[in-house]
């Protein structure tokens, strides 16, 4: 199997802090020229990375946030560049890094297509020889001509997918933007990927769904600190990471990063007192509470948790939010809000991750501000549950109630 | 099976051993990374689609739609035949509503552009930091659309020559040189200021005064024979000068533009080559710093 991607030595070195990372204006930069140099800090968002894929893998790509993994596909995307080494890849590479980006709200749908396609490096007569598979794969047919502000977020994504899939690219990447996607449109999207494979082309994925990559992906490499941790089948790799990756603790506290419009503050497993739950039983509710502080108005914010096994199984995914009805509008900002979610004893004892993602709503797309495996805890049997020889692949364990006797016994009773 | 047919159905355009081209991203060596101009090339809808993109979102939702192009030349023409040429009384060697509507068409061409241009990095932050493109193709198309409004502004132009009965002659057979000439000192300072954009938003609030001073030292309410002796020459380093000059001589005739137009040439097609440059150089940054 010939090579599709092969990164030697890769590093990428951002600058933090003062005047640097981002834009600046003219009055600091003389300000600080003026003055002595000012402090930075430089951290290596992807060190050392040799990685070699071959033609027609899938490769997953997992880790926490911060652990590289935005740094290594902007490099293959070639948005950015590294700062050592060198990445090399085989043929057209197609990217959807997010939902919308290339798209225009006030282009109608078939306008749209053209735009996002050019962006992606069709030729014009490419995109109308595939025009109606575009639109077939995403079933916006009915609103070719309709601006695509009027389009829903589920819409957005449809469209957008399906151009990306069928850019015809020898080397896909996709980070996570199936996320917002309906299930069954996620499922078709993950079934284009696998297609993708068979076809010969290769397919580099990054999702927080750990089951949606074991499924893609028959390899699967965990960044950690910028570096591979591990690199091999999936479900090996997801799960270690699952084991060692998340804290295993009952609260959990993040500093935020600078410049978010939303800042996550904690995540917590807590009792029906608010009080932490550091050993939580399968027969007791348990709740989820994060904190998160508002920087800024966002409009149509969704918080939502998702509880995922160790096995990648989304378990309990459920938001609140204008979504479902809901609404998250701070009195004043900055503000500190606070989400619980509580969970009845239904689920089995085993490990838990749990992730947390918060976003605003701008137009039909998502505006992912939170987005991250949050922490992960172990849900314990009932002191009378038998030690279980095998591990049940069960994803519930509901209080059912048992009656077994002889067919007829029950009438008898009678 | 709904999930995976439409890539499949591409499973035979794959043949095996395809000739395909290693693309790399490694760490750009020197102060000027080399310019792939075939990749350039076969980006090259890509500049018209933007193109195309920035016109029609332009007059989407607006009420007069493309009349405002009609209309912003027009008005200003006919605001400075007013306050100008009635009230101040300068006198110019054509009609003076004439004067001032074929220097603003030009003017406005190259003012939109380089603002368009300027903005062309900032303005699509998502594009630059989500998705590959040459990035150079951003403030190329926006010189297209302006194109398109000077096109409608030229029917107005010749609707006023006709009306006026002035003309250039064989002269219009120059015009196209003077509006690419225009192209040209607009893309060279919009490739620098939109370079500069991404790191310094000060260029956002610098540009209108810069604008308004360039187009006071430019000779579209008044003639340049105004300007006097040795100082036509430094009057001609703007490249507008010479621009608007040349292009109002090839259209309505009048008097012809003198040598130091070659000095407008030279300082438009610098201003190119440093524009393009600086660009070059610090766009491998652009995704990191915008």
């Amino acid at each position: 199997m010939p090579n599709a991607i092969e990164i030697r030595d890769l590093g990428k070195k951002y600058r933090l802090g003062a005047g640097a990372g981002s834009y600046v204006t003219l009055r600091e930069t003389l300000a600080t020229a003026l003055r002595r140099r000012p402090e930075r800090t430089e951290i290596w968002a992807l060190h050392d990375v040799d990685l070699t894929v071959g033609e027609g893998e899938a490769v997953g790509l997992i880790g926490l946030n911060g652990a590289g993994k935005s740094t290594l596909l902007k490099i293959l995307a070639r948005i950015t560049q590294p700062t050592t080494g060198v990445a090399r890849m085989r043929g057209r590479i197609g990217a959807l890094l997010e939902v919308g980006t290339g798209f225009h709200p006030e282009l109608t749908g078939r306008e749209n297509i053209f735009l996002n396609g050019a962006i992606l490096g069709m030729r014009r007569r490419e995109i109308e020889q595939r025009l109606d598979e575009i639109v077939e794969f995403a079933g916006v047919a009915r609103f070719l001509e309709t601006p695509l502000k009027r389009f829903s977020s589920g819409m957005y994504l449809r469209l957008a997918f399906a151009v990306a899939a069928h850019l015809d690219p020898d080397v896909l990447v996709v980070d996570e933007v199936l996320a917002v996607g309906d299930v069954q449109f996620r499922e078709r999207c993950l079934g284009a990927m696998s297609g993708l494979g068979r076809d010969g082309r290769t397919v580099i994925f990054v999702s927080h769904d750990l089951g949606s990559v074991a499924r893609v992906c028959p390899r699967t490499v965990w960044l950690h600190g910028g570096g591979v941790a591990a690199d091999g089948p999936s479900h090996d790799v997801i799960e270690s990471y699952v084991r060692e990756a998340v804290p295993r603790v009952a609260h959990a506290e993040f500093t935020p990063e600078p410049g978010g419009r939303v800042d996550l503050l904690s995540t917590a497993i807590v009792d029906d007192a608010g009080q932490p739950l550091t050993s939580p039983r399968r027969d007791e509710p348990f709740t989820v509470r994060v904190r998160f502080r508002i920087n800024e108005h966002v409009a149509g914010l969704n918080v939502a948790l998702v509880l995922q096994s160790r096995d990648g199984v989304r378990v309990v995914d459920e938001d609140w939010g204008e979504d479902t009805g809901g609404t998250i509008v701070p009195r004043r900002v900055p503000e500190e809000w606070e989400a619980c979610m509580t969970v009845p004893p239904v689920l089995p004892a085993r490990d838990y991750v749990v992730h947390v993602w918060i976003a605003g709503r701008v137009g039909g797309a998502y505006d992912f501000l939170v987005d991250r495996d949050a922490l992960a805890f172990s849900l314990l049997p009932r002191s009378d549950d038998p030690a279980e020889a095998i591990e049940r692949r069960r994803v519930v364990q509901p209080g059912v109630r048992w009656t077994v006797a002889p067919a007829g016994a029950r009438q008898e009773r009678r | 099976m709904a999930t995976a047919d439409a890539p499949s159905a591409r499973a035979a355009k794959v043949v095996e051993g395809r000739h395909l081209r290693w693309v790399e991203n490694r760490p750009a060596a020197g102060w000027l990374p080399r310019l792939d101009a075939a990749e350039l090339w076969a980006y090259r809808e890509l500049a018209l689609v933007f193109a195309a993109k920035d016109l029609r979102v332009r007059y989407k939702q607006t009420f007069l739609g493309v009349a405002w192009a009609l209309l912003q030349p027009l008005v200003a023409a006919l605001l400075f035949t007013v306050v100008f040429g009635r009230l101040a009384g300068l006198r110019a060697d054509l009609p003076y509503v004439v004067f001032a509507y074929a220097g603003m068409v030009v003017w406005l061409q190259f003012s939109s552009s380089l603002t368009t241009a300027a903005e062309s990095l900032v303005g699509n932050r998502d594009l630059v930091t989500k998705v590959y493109f040459p990035r150079l193709l951003a403030p190329l198309a926006a010189l297209v659309p302006p194109l398109v409004d000077l096109a409608l502004g030229l029917v107005v132009l010749g609707i006023f020559l006709a009306g006026y009965g002035v003309f250039g002659g064989l002269a219009v057979l120059l015009a196209p040189a003077w509006v690419v000439l225009g192209c040209i000192a607009a893309l060279g300072a919009g490739l620098g200021l939109s370079a500069l954009n991404v790191r310094y938003r000060d260029v956002r609030h610098v540009l209108p005064f810069l604008l308004q001073i360039w187009f006071f030292a430019t000779p579209i309410a008044y003639p340049s024979s105004l300007v006097e002796g040795g100082w036509r020459y430094v009057y001609a380093i703007n490249p507008m000068a010479g621009v608007v000059d040349g292009f109002r001589w090839s259209v309505a005739g009048g008097v012809a533009p003198g040598a130091e137009v070659a000095i407008s040439a030279v300082v438009a097609f610098a201003s190119l080559l440093v524009g393009f440059l600086y660009f070059r150089h610090v766009e491998r940054s652009f995704a990191d710093v915008i």
